[in-house]
């Protein structure tokens, strides 16, 4: 923009506004509350400790490959690999169990670091625009994985390890699930990482302004490369806590998640644009999606009707933010 | 140093090269296409008129969706829900012509594309009426128009009189040429040539370019972006029913495939994703190429598998390649419009 | 009248851009519209062009009520502008753009043939033809459409001497056919010259209509400045205290030696410590390429930068940073993160290094971030996002950065444009304190009075040289200005004396 500001409008409605602004999680804890109100209404009874630890559980996968595409987002990027990366990452530990837990685990989350790489080597020095490169390289892990899974097919079908199942669906002192532990474990060290880290400073930097970002002396590239392949990362560790959910692993097991992981962002109040949001907010919009998914379920909503009120509600949410927030881009 | 300013390069100069140079994209997918397509007779001697004709139903739907997305793409925009307002149209069709006549067909052909575009001005329209970005509406809407192809028809099914199938596996003067080039050539010569010699074509450029600088020559920038995302639509129902065409029957989950593959198109056909820059022809030839590649593969033996992979691999291949020549022109020294000192 | 507005207003969100614009051009007039950068002289153009609605306040044309909701209307009622930025989509060719508005060939090219553009490749893509050439090409098109007021957003700006003569002579023509120019320049001169009456804007709002014939530059600027200008122009305190500082150590901070680079031709000098070295030059005589060279935001083609006597080659600005060198941009929205804190941006430099990439010591962060802004006086009641700050202080933010960080040379690249004049006075207040203890300081400014105020000696700079060399007490305006037109050394030191 070319004016500079001359003045402030004051008033209680601005300073109202400027506060959402900056602080748009408390509008999303809003809509959370009341999708659960809601669900207390329609089905009395249902909340319960056993329901928060199975929406929980269940919104753990999605929560946690936000976290990476939260980082992308708030580089003005966008990755549409972690959908591919999650199932091969889920399917590589299935089938290579029988060598062994460990070597599974590592080899599946190395699946993400290196489809992270290759993808943060295009977007940091290529200069691809990241929407053509992580649909590439999306392209090139699904068609990897289909060749794969026909050549160790004759090892027998894969199965789940146990460490990858028990941090999945395992339940600590009967209640309290795993994946939820892990999952704020990593929402915690994102979260801080964000805030109070030189590196999390530059993820916001190079999404507000890389030729700021420059002058400051900032290798930019390198602040590219480590969030994509952070992405890739948590994305192998979502498809890791999915299987470990599902015990079975198959080639579309992640393909459902590729929409809701920018879907929990952007309602999450991450600018598309970069530079502004959080993860704070990913994690609320990665709960809200979820409890919405339950709240259909438990309605008996049709599987289509679901999709489309899914669909429209994720706009919806998307106008209200813009509108509340102003246009910060 | 001001004679240089005003006259730019030298006057007369050689407009061939310039021609060349702004399209060298485009040559450049054709070359590929003729690259692939000798490759293809080289392993496969008696390539015939089926193969042609095969090659021309599998490619309808993508080069479709290709050009739906070119459409959006041109304009400044993007579209994600082209395969899922592609699915709404293959299974409203399916279900509506099961069981009658060819010319019932057609009329719900019609009805079907007015759908769409409606379907596609109803995009656009949420994302200038929201100020919610375009990528993030019309993902959002793929979800929609995805429930929406569900409720029509929850599983494959219903079906198309043969005539109506014919309309691109049929051929009316040779076997070398199937209707369905035909079909493809006249829809988009129907599109794309009005547009391409009309204001209308103009202003579509100009909003992908530069909005603002477009709305300053008059271009009304909204309406503008409504229509190329209702023309997206029609496109994209067009592909719905060249799916019907090629299956037959009417899926609800066919057409989720071609909005990436179709971006991966456009972006092979020299479309910049970042508006302004591109042509029709060289995202429908890099729809052909990408159809083309994986059935190479059967034919050559290796795992036909490999054909995403190799989607993939071209693709990104293609725009570094592409963002690779700036790279190297930046050793030389910047101007000063991109440095951090010259003034506002 | 032919053309009157009355309060009219425009906020961006919470900012304001313009509070009461007033303007009344009469018809066959040359018109004016002044003011420092932020004054609100752009947003009034956009208002009248249609570009932009306004949010109160009416505009009339031949004493008639018009509303413009887009540029094409505008341009129908006969208000046709240039903007300072140019406004020919990039993509397209100019025959393209050309058909965009609906211009017809007939209709331009008598246009062309008098800005002397018969030359150009009108089938060229906008986006390949040089900047000064799309000006006039934009000029060209606005007179096709006959307008009765043709408004020129500082479209001089970017124009070399030459071009912009072209400029005022169609101008002129078009006053002698009855018509109506609005102006739009920071250069006094060449308003002095052209225009018959001048509006002048402050912080949004106009303050004063001055005739150019019977007034002086003095009023204008004061008008510009407002009431505690005038205080500080006089207050020359600063210099007292100058002259003591400068007697103490003088080592070369950085020097160049014969420097090639875009339009800079062989540069060569000395920027000591403890001092505050001007540069003057008109626009686009090479200060800009210098600053890029210094600040490693570009390589240089040939030449060497010795920094503390030791050669350096900077691939990036991190190498120049590394060396003490850092750079305050004119334009802030280059240099800022817009969503973020006043304190993140401050900040921003502390992270550069890999090894800063934990985490941050939020203490000694705060610490020094608090003591930059003590120092700049910056206001922070809006500091949780750096956009929503004024000009003046967004400007602070930039240098606060550097003072938080460290450096040994302060590179400032016109810091002080369209800020006022409380803000301009801290910010050389500051660079003096800097040289004062040892830090050197490379001053790029293009308000030349300014000059004597905050400088130790002068460079003039003209078609990529250094022309003249002149100390604080012989840099008046009027040397400057004559050695920035290339007048030579000896001209100018006949004014000087």
């Amino acid at each position: 923009m070319s004016t500079q500001a001359v003045g402030m409008r004051g008033g209680r409605w601005a300073a109202f506004q400027r506060q959402l602004q900056d602080r748009p999680s408390l509008v999303l804890v809003g809509v959370l509350l009341f999708l659960v109100l809601l669900i207390g209404i329609a089905r009395p009874g249902t909340i319960g400790g056993t329901w928060v630890a199975n929406t929980i559980l269940f919104a753990a996968p999605l929560g946690i490959v936000a976290a990476g595409q939260t980082l992308v987002m708030l580089t003005a990027g966008i990755d549409l690999s972690v959908a591919a990366v999650m199932t091969a990452a889920a399917y590589v530990a299935a089938s290579q169990s029988y060598f062994g837990s460990i070597r599974a685990v590592i080899l599946a989350l190395a699946v993400g670091l290196v489809v992270g790489l290759l993808n943060g080597l295009g977007v940091a020095i290529f200069r691809v625009q990241p929407l053509i490169m992580t649909l590439g390289t999306g392209l090139v892990i699904s068609g990897s994985l289909l060749v794969y899974s026909l050549q160790v097919s004759h090892q027998g079908p894969p199965a789940v390890p146990d460490i990858v199942r028990y941090v999945g669906s395992g339940k600590l002192l009967g209640s309290i699930p795993v994946s939820a532990l892990l999952w704020g474990a990593i929402a915690v060290i994102v979260i801080i990482g964000l805030r109070q880290t030189g590196f999390g400073r530059l993820v916001y930097a190079v999404g507000d302004n890389p030729t700021a970002v420059r002058l400051a002396g900032v290798r930019g590239w390198l602040v590219l490369l480590v969030t994509y392949v952070l992405c890739g990362f948590f994305s192998a560790v979502a498809g890791l806590v999915l299987v470990g959910a599902i015990n079975a692993a198959d080639l579309s097991l992640g393909d459902v998640y590729l929409l809701p992981s920018v879907a929990a962002v952007v309602i999450g109040g991450t600018s598309i644009y970069g530079g502004n949001g959080g993860y704070a907010g990913s994690l609320v919009g990665a709960l809200i999606l979820s409890v919405l998914s339950s709240l259909f379920t438990l309605l008996d909503a049709p599987d289509p009707l679901k999709q489309i009120l899914y669909g429209a509600i994720v706009v919806l949410l998307a106008a209200v933010y813009v509108r509340t927030a102003g246009d910060t881009g | 140093m001001s004679a240089a300013a005003t006259a730019g390069r030298p006057p007369g100069g050689p407009r061939f090269g310039r021609l060349l140079r702004r399209n060298a994209w485009t040559l450049g997918t054709y070359a590929l296409f003729v690259a692939v397509m000798i490759f293809t007779i080289s392993i496969h001697p008696d390539y015939g008129p089926f193969e042609v004709q095969s090659l021309v139903v599998g490619a309808l739907p993508l080069a479709f969706a290709a050009v739906a997305q070119t459409c959006v793409v041109l304009g400044g925009g993007i579209d994600l829900s082209i395969g899922a307002m592609m699915a709404v149209a293959n299974v409203l069709a399916a279900r509506y012509m099961l069981g009658h006549d060819f010319q019932t067909a057609l009329l719900i052909s019609v009805a079907v594309l007015f759908g769409g575009t409606l379907a596609g001005a109803l995009n656009g329209l949420i994302a200038l009426r929201t100020k919610v970005p375009d990528i993030v509406v019309t993902l959002a809407m793929s979800f929609v128009w995805g429930g929406v192809a569900l409720l029509i028809l929850p599983k494959p099914g219903g079906g198309a009189p043969d005539k109506f199938g014919e309309l691109a596996s049929g051929s009316l003067f040779t076997p070398w040429i199937p209707n369905g080039i035909l079909l493809l050539v006249g829809v988009v010569a129907l599109v794309w040539i009005p547009l391409r010699f009309r204001g209308l074509g103009l202003a579509l450029y100009a909003i992908g370019s530069d909005r603002t600088a477009a709305f300053r020559r008059g271009v009304r920038v909204g309406p503008t972006r409504v229509f190329s995302d209702a023309l997206g639509g029609f496109l994209a129902a067009c592909g719905g029913l060249a799916l019907l065409m090629s299956t037959g029957i009417g899926s609800p989950l066919a057409g989720t495939i071609y909005t990436l593959s179709g971006v991966s198109a456009i972006v092979l056909g020299g479309v910049s994703l970042a508006g302004g820059r591109g042509g029709v022809t060289g995202p429908i030839v890099a729809a052909f190429v990408l159809t083309l590649v994986p059935a190479d593969l059967i034919l050559s033996g290796t795992d036909p598998n490999l054909g995403q992979v190799i989607q993939g691999v071209l693709i990104v291949l293609v725009v570094m390649a592409g963002g690779l020549a700036p790279l190297l022109r930046r050793r030389a020294p910047r101007t000063t419009d991109e440095t951090g000192v010259a003034a506002a | 009248m032919l053309l009157e507005t009355r309060g009219l207003s425009k906020n961006y969100g919470a900012v304001v851009a313009l509070s009461s614009g007033d303007l009344s051009v009469q018809a066959g007039e040359i018109h004016a519209l002044m003011g420092a950068n932020g004054a609100g002289k752009s947003t009034l153009v956009k208002l009248l062009t249609g570009d932009v609605t306004p949010n109160a306040g009416v505009i009339l044309l031949d004493g008639r009520e018009v509303r413009f909701p887009s540029p094409a209307s505008a341009r129908k009622a006969g208000l046709a502008s240039v903007y300072q930025d140019v406004s020919l989509v990039p993509l397209l060719t100019i025959v393209q753009n050309l058909r965009l508005t609906g211009t017809t060939m007939e209709a331009i090219r008598p246009w062309l043939e008098e800005l002397e553009l018969e030359d150009v490749d009108l089938t060229e893509l906008a986006r390949d033809l040089p900047t000064p050439t799309l000006h006039l090409l934009d000029l060209a098109q606005a007179l096709a459409s006959m307008p009765r007021v043709l408004i020129l957003d500082e479209v001089t700006a970017t124009l070399p001497a030459d071009l912009s003569e072209r400029v005022f002579r169609v101008a002129r023509r078009w006053r002698s056919e009855g018509r109506s120019v609005v102006v739009i320049s920071h250069r006094m001169t060449e308003v002095k010259a052209l225009c018959d009456r001048a509006t002048v804007l402050r912080d949004g709002a106009t303050v004063g209509v001055v005739d150019l014939e019977s007034s002086g530059q003095e009023e204008i600027v004061s008008l510009m400045l407002g009431p505690e200008a005038a205080s500080v122009v006089v207050s020359e305190g600063s210099v007292a205290d100058r002259e003591k500082v400068s007697k103490v150590d003088r080592r070369p901070a950085v020097e160049v030696r014969g420097l090639r680079s875009g339009i800079l031709q062989d540069v060569s000098f000395t920027l000591q410590r403890g001092e505050v070295l001007g540069i003057v030059a008109l626009e686009g005589q090479g200060q800009a390429d210098l600053f890029e060279c210094l600040s490693g935001n570009r390589r240089p083609a040939a030449g060497e930068i010795l920094v503390e006597g030791k050669a350096r080659r900077f691939r990036h600005p991190h190498d120049a940073i590394g060396a003490g060198l850092v750079l305050v941009p004119a334009d802030r929205a280059l240099a800022l993160l817009r969503q973020r804190s006043v304190l993140e941006n401050i900040a921003l430099p502390m992270v550069n290094r890999l090894r800063n990439w934990g985490l941050i010591n939020s203490g000694s962060e705060r610490r020094r971030v608090k003591s930059a802004i003590d120092r700049l006086e910056i206001d922070t009641r809006a500091q949780s996002r750096v956009m929503r700050l004024s000009g003046g202080n967004q400007q602070k933010v930039t240098i606060a950065r550097w003072l938080a960080t460290g450096f040994m040379t302060l590179l400032c690249f016109d810091p002080t444009r369209g800020i006022d004049i409380r803000t301009k006075e801290q910010i050389y207040k500051v660079l003096r304190e800097l040289a004062a203890s040892g830090s050197a300081v490379l001053l790029f400014t293009s308000e030349m009075p300014e000059i004597q105020l905050a400088c130790d000696r002068a460079l003039v700079m003209y078609g990529g040289r250094v022309v003249a060399e002149l100390s604080a007490h012989d840099a008046t305006e009027a040397a400057l200005l004559r050695a920035a037109h290339g007048l030579g050394r000896a001209a100018a030191a006949e004014a000087a004396s």
